[in-house]
């Protein structure tokens, strides 16, 4: 084993997956999401035990279930995936588990690769749980080994909220002695707090406030929760990466750096405020810590409106703490990204360019569908949304705009949510048919070339059971199922299209050709795989 | 009381594939292994298809903030000329700003890249010359290069990216 004292140069996702080997986590799941990736890769590498689940609420679940088998589990998830696992988690809460739980969720304010900059601060409010914030790598590996003692103390799942900025940046920290927090034995039977009906859930709801209020006691007596004194005419309350930006922007104030928020530790937060003249709580996105600790009668200053979208840095804290007004929107940065050359989805999106279609849009590397040279692209609300958006389009638009409409779902996303959607296609079927394109590259392209359910592989890429998406449409009633390559003829490829937008029917067009990027990245793989096994 | 020690403020920029990620994860390691406080930050994800691609990186005895704040930048990389207007403004006061044009006679201006291999291999390892070229206007131990080069590239290409490392810090254009 490595010295433990040794310097590392980590990236918080790197960090986290460190930690989790460092605290004995028996299970990492997730769902691929920018910027969570890297946690579970980071964590199999490590010789972790790692796996992709089909969707997020799905890895909550299982990661639920370990936990309540004694296990530590880790469950990793961009921001929008904590809205698919929101399910589980606001009744996990209520549960509590007996071994220990911790939820990443990776937020991306700025949105450099998302379709919105929610806060999920306010999920760990909502659903009640705790909710640590690191704000650089040294953080984000002591605050994992924190979370899944404190989820094992109090026997309750911990939120561990990380930004872009948090994920992403690679910072030096130093590891400590490994530990286990907790072991899987003979299952224990407690039905009282795992069955969630009515007569169950009354009491567990107020055993979860009674928690919360213990944690919160611990929390105002936490060394995580520091002041650094300074001057006594400015204090800042900060957390995350927008307390690194705060101290570089105002070395002379001092600081309340809150690492548990939520619950806040409000004695500590309030006896702060009384200490110093001007109280400023700085923070990106949503005006959480402002809100919350007004409403507790803290009086803090909060930034301008202007402020809350996207990402701060030390620029910005200086602006804010000055009372400036709205910055600037700042300018779009250089080219945009775009479709790969020779891309697969570029055959896809000139036919339906030039078929003059109303595509419905998902998830993925495909999205950009939407840019010029194509602009190939009418909607894209969430995972899994190109196809009840589509149903929704074809039921009340007149028959002849109706006919026009397309669903475009790549494979990776059409596993992770797109399956109801078909079932209800062929459910509550419109009367001019439908078209759902899957676009199947054969890989997660968009988060770095993640296995999922349709490449038959799993998170270290050996082989597993595959799913067959012509055997699953059909499975469900769609007669009409077409697999088709789009670059090999793009002439039949365009009549195919035609064909089923013609026919009023309900049809599946599989657009099947292997992402070029991945390809080549698993004949990398595969040639060192290779070369590894002829070693001695 | 409450001053600020002096940070170095780093800005790497250009295209997906040009090798911004790269020459940001050299220039790390290596003030990492000269003992310095450093951090990082960059964007992965969408920004990879072909995008700008712009990396920060901060050095000093203590670094707080991971992002280069608004016109702070003391060197700025950039892999291709074009790329280099996005970023100008980042560049403070007195600031030096590198771009292929700061190594003269690195490319020979008339070869054709399809047919002479060594100007092909050459651009493709324009980050490592720049980083060269970086490489005499700070204080960091050649040793430290060395082992940052070599610990971020596969072993058949040290021999090369050493020869255009040595080729930047020669032909800077200070």
């Amino acid at each position: 084993m490595s010295d433990p004292l040794e310097r590392l140069l980590l990236s918080g996702d790197a960090a986290v997956a460190r930690a989790a080997l460092d605290c004995g986590v028996h299970l990492g799941v997730g769902y691929p999401g920018t910027p969570s990736t890297e946690i579970l890769e980071d964590f199999s590498r490590l010789g972790g035990k790692a796996e992709w689940a089909p969707n997020e609420k799905v890895a909550l679940e299982v990661g639920i279930g370990a936990a309540f088998g004694g296990a530590a589990a880790l469950v990793t998830m961009k921001h929008v995936g904590l809205n698919v696992a929101a399910d589980p988690l606001f009744t996990v809460a209520y549960t509590g588990v007996p071994g220990a739980l911790v939820i990443v969720s990776a937020d991306d304010p700025g949105m450099h690769s998302s379709q919105n900059e929610q806060d999920n601060r306010n999920f760990a409010k909502a659903a009640g749980v705790p909710m640590l914030e690191p704000s650089d790598s040294q953080e984000a590996y002591d605050l994992t080994r924190e979370a899944f003692r404190l989820s094992h103390t109090h026997q309750i799942p911990v939120l561990l909220r990380m930004t872009t900025r948090t994920c992403h940046s690679q910072t030096v920290l130093r590891r400590a002695a490994p530990i286990r927090i907790t072991e899987p034995d003979v299952y224990q039977r407690d039905i009282k707090s795992r069955v969630m009906i009515p007569g169950y859930a009354r009491p567990a709801h107020r055993r979860l406030r009674a928690k919360l209020a213990a944690i919160e006691q611990e929390f105002n007596a936490s060394e995580l929760n520091y002041v650094v004194e300074g001057d006594r005419a400015l204090g800042i309350i900060a957390s995350g990466v927008s307390y690194m930006h705060a101290r570089e922007a105002a070395p002379e104030a001092s600081f309340l750096k809150l690492t548990t928020t939520h619950p806040l530790p409000v004695a500590l937060a309030r006896k702060f405020a009384a200490g110093v003249e001007r109280c400023i709580a700085l923070e990106e996105g949503d005006p959480y810590l402002v809100e919350n600790l007004r409403a507790h009668g803290i009086p803090v200053e909060g930034k301008d409106e202007a402020y809350r979208f996207g990402e701060l840095n030390v620029g910005l804290v200086r602006g804010i703490l000055a009372n400036a007004p709205a910055p600037e929107p700042a300018p779009p940065k250089g080219r945009p990204p775009q479709l790969c050359a020779g891309c697969p989805h570029r055959t896809v999106f000139a036919t339906l360019a030039r078929q003059n279609c109303i595509v419905t849009g998902d998830i993925g590397c495909y999205t950009l569908g939407v840019l010029p040279p194509f602009e190939a692209m009418d909607s894209c609300v969430c995972m899994g949304a190109s196809i009840g958006v589509g149903l929704g389009l074809r039921h009340v638009l007149p028959p002849d705009e109706a006919r026009r409409v397309v669903s475009v779902i790549g494979d990776s996303t059409f596993v992770h949510s797109g399956i109801t959607g078909l079932v209800e296609m062929a459910y509550n079927p419109p009367p001019t048919g439908h078209l759902v394109l899957i676009v199947d590259n054969g890989t997660t392209a968009m988060t770095g070339f993640q296995e999922h359910p349709g490449t038959g592989k799993i998170l270290d890429h050996s082989p597993s059971s595959k799913l067959s998406f012509e055997d699953l449409v059909k499975s469900i009633g769609i007669t009409r199922v077409h697999v088709i390559d789009p670059t090999e003829d793009m002439r039949a490829f365009s009549d195919l299209v035609k064909e089923c937008l013609d026919s009023g029917e309900l049809a599946v067009v599989i657009a099947r050709r292997p992402c070029l990027l991945a390809e080549r990245k698993q004949t990398a793989t595969e040639r060192a795989a290779a070369s590894k096994s002829c070693t001695p | 009381m409450h001053t600020m020690k002096p940070v170095t403020n780093v800005i790497i920029a250009g295209v997906g594939g040009q090798g911004v990620v790269k020459a940001s994860d050299i220039l790390t390691e290596a003030v990492f292994r000269a003992g310095f406080d450093v951090k990082k930050s960059e964007i992965h994800g969408m920004s990879q298809r072909g995008g700008s691609v712009a990396s920060d990186i901060r050095f000093g005895e203590q670094v707080l903030s991971p992002m280069v704040p608004p016109g702070e930048a003391d060197f700025i990389l950039v892999m291709s000329e074009d790329e280099a207007q996005a970023v100008e403004s980042q560049l403070k006061e007195g600031g030096t700003l590198l771009t292929p044009e700061s190594l003269p006679g690195y490319i020979d201006e008339d070869a054709d890249e399809d047919e002479d291999e060594e100007t092909r291999l050459r651009l493709r390892c324009m980050n490592v010359a720049l980083l060269g070229g970086l490489s005499t206007l700070l204080d960091i131990p050649d040793s430290c290069w060395r082992e940052a080069l070599c610990a971020n590239l596969p072993k058949r290409a040290w021999e090369f990216n050493e020869k255009v490392f040595q080729l930047g810090r020669e032909l800077v254009d200070k």
